[in-house]
């Protein structure tokens, strides 16, 4: 298969459109269908998509199954993956089955509940596979429509607020990624991603308004991505948006947020501001990996005194992407695997997590803490699963939280101490915030009138977790699974930063002598 | 020698004519009751001419001792100013037949103000470019002012000659500064007198002048007073032609008598189309947000598309011509099919203008719900839409002409502007219920013109219809 890229990405849209134009009426048949539908096509999806994993080549450390074809405007599409993307594809393909099934509920609109998740699929696979800048963008942007109609049309009560606050945040972010994008495209003459990362952006300090820029064109790339990527990924300070979205979400709509969206920064990072920018992340490392450790720190603190469930886990999810920002500028073999492991793992355990909370709130339709307790006497398969994803959550050994923030503070200590003692007393926190939420929900007497006839997991629920459950051991145990895969593209990545690095260093001697 | 002239200015000449005819055809026989016909002739009529002058334009032809130039740019101007005046004329006739205020002279004056318009993007001298503006103008006050029982109305068509009549009066000061300082009137002959850059003061002070006259007409700040309370004022069909065409034609003019007469002075003109251009999108973006009449919400969002349209002429290049133009003609597809929405909006038959009435719209009408919303996103921007590549565009201009501040400032002011897109999106797909819900009639040409640009705004992505290379080699006339 040539293009089975582009088959995968596109396998979901083409379904949602069918969808759209053969499925009429919104009885229970409908309804019926509209899920079925919506199950088989992120099922195929995922099943085809793992013949992308096994077409794939370990141990090339350049894009593969490339797709080209001429665009307009002197754009081009073009797909390919390396061994950065190719995992977060099958996170994707691999999360939509479960966020559909979790939809099971679901009787409002179904059948554009299900479109809109079904395009958010074919956006966000295309943001991972995507090979031109342009490409990339308008997936990384487009994504934001249906997500913005997910949390506003199925959202909670204060939908309104927090649609319009992760799409104007967020799109603030990219408009200057987007005049950047511009901008290279004037300066390289192209905007083929393979191309741009050999391209050298002019490095030579310059002043803007009296400023004093160091790094010059190559520091304001950067930022201008960093403002769209920080908001994306979100790093604090610019993170007050998600625990917005989270809480006003329904259930698969904070699954795929925090399972895949969150990815896009750190993946962004990984693709653009590194190989393309080496001197202008140089530059930002240490404001970079402070920010981190505050992020880290800080929102461990917020989560802890959290009322909600669900913000409490955004706030963790926030703590835990400061671990990959620390470990993607940490720019060394550990810190960058360890990064892109802990996106993994976060893929997986914080959508289990936010599972674990749509499972309750389908019961009682609360999220506040204080109306449980005492689940662990009526619901013990629940108890069990959540304690799993609690200690995940924490970085149990054992468990694949434990191998992305082990490997990215080991990576950011060779580079910066302080951050990392200041980053590894979040792993306390973590423990603190998330053992602290288990204790309040689940264990305790079961007091509460309400709680009294609560059943526990359906077959179905059961059915979501058993996968996430697999894979968080999995790759607890065995993380060379990742770790091999991803290994010749990240170290082709660390040897071009360093040697553009040492030439951008040289180049300045030479200019000062 | 004059039969080769009235050849090149054949399509104006045939469509001055058969408003002529028309006019006094239909004054001597049956009147209004003539009316539906005139205006499925007359949409005929400039569809056939759009084609013909699309298939056989070829080549730059100046008549009339270079008054009047047919090139590529004035045909694609002209392919765009006839295609969207009959889209709005079709749209219009069942809302004004409804409405008991379908008289025959509004497609003749529409006809009229097209050949304006055409006038206007080939004019060649600024007698001819004064002509061109001025027929267009005249037209437009009259249909302004078309319900004349309305005080709305004959507000909006008076306020508009008043201040139409100012800023004419600015343009052709502007024209004898420029007249006596270069000695002639011809554009070809101006730039020859600029040739390095050097541009006397009196000239100088003409050409800002004539740049005042022309922000009038595309309604840049701080020139868009008007703006609002004409949209609003006027009928709706009457605001729908006011937001395609004339927007089009006026931006077309304006890039000729910058390319065409003053080509060789680009810095003295480009500071003010910058800064014109940073004033409409701000303005454009900020103030849109208050409004509740999406009739007045429409003008600003019309006064920002402007504003980022005038990015591409302020950067003085090829690429950045090419980019306005194509900005245009998707801002025009994009705005028929929004009015032909707002055309529809109605309760009880009376129309409706307040965007709170669209309240959880998408649950009665889901497929016209889902066209405005891509049309929304669209006006915003986002991508995949095909707004998004006309500002996409516009950027690249400006930032390959080192207008980087430029196209910061439209970034920002194009999140600002998204807010009140949305805020459309809001109201019908999450808003509270409605207990005063608008209508979910539609009429089929209506229907057909929101479903049909919201479809291109998608099909767009993929196909183009050959609209780039025509403007690429529309541009490339312009600019050498």
């Amino acid at each position: 298969m040539d293009n089975i890229l582009s088959i995968v990405t596109f396998i979901p849209a083409i379904s949602a459109g069918l969808m759209a134009l053969f499925l009429h009426g919104n009885d229970a048949a409908a309804q019926r269908n509209a899920k079925w539908i919506a199950l088989v096509a992120t099922t195929v999806t995922f099943l085809v998509s793992i013949g992308i994993y096994t077409e794939f080549d370990p141990s090339n450390p350049g894009f593969q199954m490339v797709e080209e074809a001429e665009w307009f405007m002197g754009l081009k599409y073009k797909m390919g993956v390396d061994g950065i993307s190719v995992l977060f594809v099958l996170l994707t393909t691999f999360i939509m089955p479960l966020t559909i099934l979790a939809s099971w509920n679901v009787t409002d609109r179904v059948k554009e509940y299900m479109i809109a998740f079904l395009l958010l699929e074919t956006l966000m696979l295309g943001v991972f596979m995507a090979l031109d800048l342009v490409l990339f963008y308008l997936f990384f942007e487009a994504g934001l429509i249906p997500m913005f109609l997910i949390i506003g049309i199925w959202g909670g009560k204060d939908r309104i607020y927090a649609s319009f606050k992760f799409f104007l945040y967020t799109f603030l972010g990219s408009v200057l990624m987007l005049v950047a994008m511009v901008a290279m495209y004037a300066d390289a003459g192209t905007t083929d991603i393979a191309a741009l990362m050999t391209h050298q952006f002019s490095s030579e300090s310059f002043s803007v308004l009296g400023i004093h820029i160091v790094g010059g064109m190559q520091t304001l790339l950067f930022l201008a991505f960093f403002a769209s990527f920080a908001v994306k990924m979100p790093m604090w300070p610019v993170h007050t948006w998600l625990p917005d979205a989270h809480v006003q979400a329904p259930t698969a709509g904070s699954v795929v947020l925090a399972a895949i969206l969150l990815k896009m920064g750190g993946y962004g990072f990984l693709r653009f501001s590194l190989p393309m920018f080496p001197v202008g992340s140089a530059v930002m490392t240490d404001l970079v990996l402070w920010l981190s450790a505050i992020a880290v720190v800080y929102t461990s603190l917020v989560a802890l005194v959290q009322e909600d469930m669900k913000k409490l886990i955004a706030y963790s999810s926030v703590a835990h992407m400061g671990f990959v920002t620390m470990g993607i500028f940490a720019a060394n073999q550990q810190g960058i695997d360890g990064a892109i492991f802990q996106m993994l793992s976060h893929g997986f355990i914080s959508a289990a997590l936010f599972l674990c909370v749509g499972v309750i709130y389908d019961r009682m339709h609360t999220r506040d803490i204080d109306a449980y307790g005492g689940l662990v006497i009526r619901m013990p398969a629940y108890a069990l699963v959540f304690m799993l994803f609690t200690m995940a959550n924490v970085g149990l050994p054992g468990t694949s939280g434990f191998i992305g923030e082990f490997l990215t503070l080991m990576g950011t200590f060779q580079v910066n101490t302080w951050v990392t003692a200041v980053a590894a007393s979040g792993v306390i926190f973590s423990a603190a915030y998330a053992l602290w939420l288990y204790r309040r929900v689940v264990f305790g007497d079961l007091i509460k009138e309400s709680l009294k006839s609560i059943t526990d997991m359906s077959t179905r629920e059961r059915l979501i977790f058993a996968p996430l459950i697999v894979m968080t051991i999995l790759l607890g145990v065995y993380p060379s699974l990742v770790t091999d895969v991803i290994g010749t593209s990240t170290a082709a990545l660390i040897s071009n930063y360093d040697t553009a690095l040492a030439a951008a260093e040289a180049a300045t001697q030479v200019a000062s002598h | 020698m004059i039969q080769a002239d009235l050849i090149v200015i054949l399509p104006e000449i045939i469509l001055a004519i058969y408003a002529m005819v028309a006019l006094i055809g239909a004054v001597y026989t049956s009147k209004d009751a003539l009316a539906p016909a005139l205006i499925w002739a007359t949409a005929g009529l400039m569809a056939v001419l759009a084609f013909w002058i699309a298939v056989n334009g070829e080549g730059t032809n100046p008549a009339f001792n270079g008054m009047f130039v047919d090139d590529g740019f004035s045909r694609f101007a002209k392919v765009a100013i006839l295609l969207s005046a009959a889209a709005v004329l079709l749209m219009s006739q069942d809302y004004m037949a409804r409405r008991n205020m379908l008289r025959f002279e509004y497609p003749l004056l529409v006809a009229l103000a097209a050949v304006g318009m055409m006038m206007m993007v080939s004019a060649g001298d600024l007698m001819s470019l004064y002509m061109g503006l001025e027929l267009q103008s005249l037209s437009l006050y009259v249909v302004a002012a078309l319900r004349r029982d309305s005080a709305k109305s004959t507000e909006a068509g008076l306020k508009y000659f008043v201040l139409g009549a100012l800023s004419s009066g600015l343009l052709l000061f502007g024209a004898s500064l420029v007249y006596g300082f270069s000695g002639t009137t011809l554009f070809s002959g101006i730039v020859s007198t600029v040739h390095h850059g050097e541009v006397s003061l009196g000239l100088l002070i003409g050409l800002v002048l004539l740049i005042s006259g022309l922000a009038f007409k595309v309604s840049a700040v701080p020139f868009h007073m008007w703006t609002p309370d004409v949209y609003e004022g006027s009928p709706t069909p009457v605001t729908a032609f006011f937001a395609t065409a004339p927007k089009v034609a006026a931006m077309g003019l304006f890039a000729r008598v910058l390319h065409d007469a003053f080509g060789g002075a680009v810095a003295d003109w480009q500071q003010v189309i910058v800064l014109l251009s940073v004033l409409s999108m701000l303005l454009g973006a900020i103030a849109a947000i208050g409004q509740r009449d999406i009739k007045r919400l429409m003008a600003y969002s019309s006064i920002a598309h402007m504003g980022y349209a005038l990015i591409g002429l302020a950067a003085g290049t090829a690429l950045g011509i090419k980019a306005m133009l194509m900005y245009l003609a998707i801002y025009v597809t994009m705005n028929i099919g929004t009015f032909a929405f707002i055309l529809m909006m109605e309760r009880d038959g009376k129309p409706v203008t307040d965007i709170d009435a669209l309240r959880q719209y998408s649950k009665r009408d889901p497929g016209k719900a889902l066209a405005v919303l891509i049309l929304m996103f669209s006006l915003a921007g986002v991508p995949p839409m095909l707004g998004f590549f006309a500002k996409l565009g516009v950027w690249q201009a400006g930032v390959e002409a080192d207008l980087i501040g430029l196209v910061i400032v439209s970034a920002i002011s194009s999140v600002i502007g998204a807010f009140y897109y949305l805020r459309i999106v809001f109201y019908m797909y999450f808003g509270d219920e409605n207990e005063d819900p608008i209508d979910t009639r539609s009429s089929p040409v209506l229907w057909a013109a929101l479903m049909g640009s919201a479809a291109l705004m998608l099909i767009g992505v993929f196909y183009q219809f050959g609209i780039e290379g025509a403007a690429t080699a529309a541009a490339a006339t312009l600019v050498n």
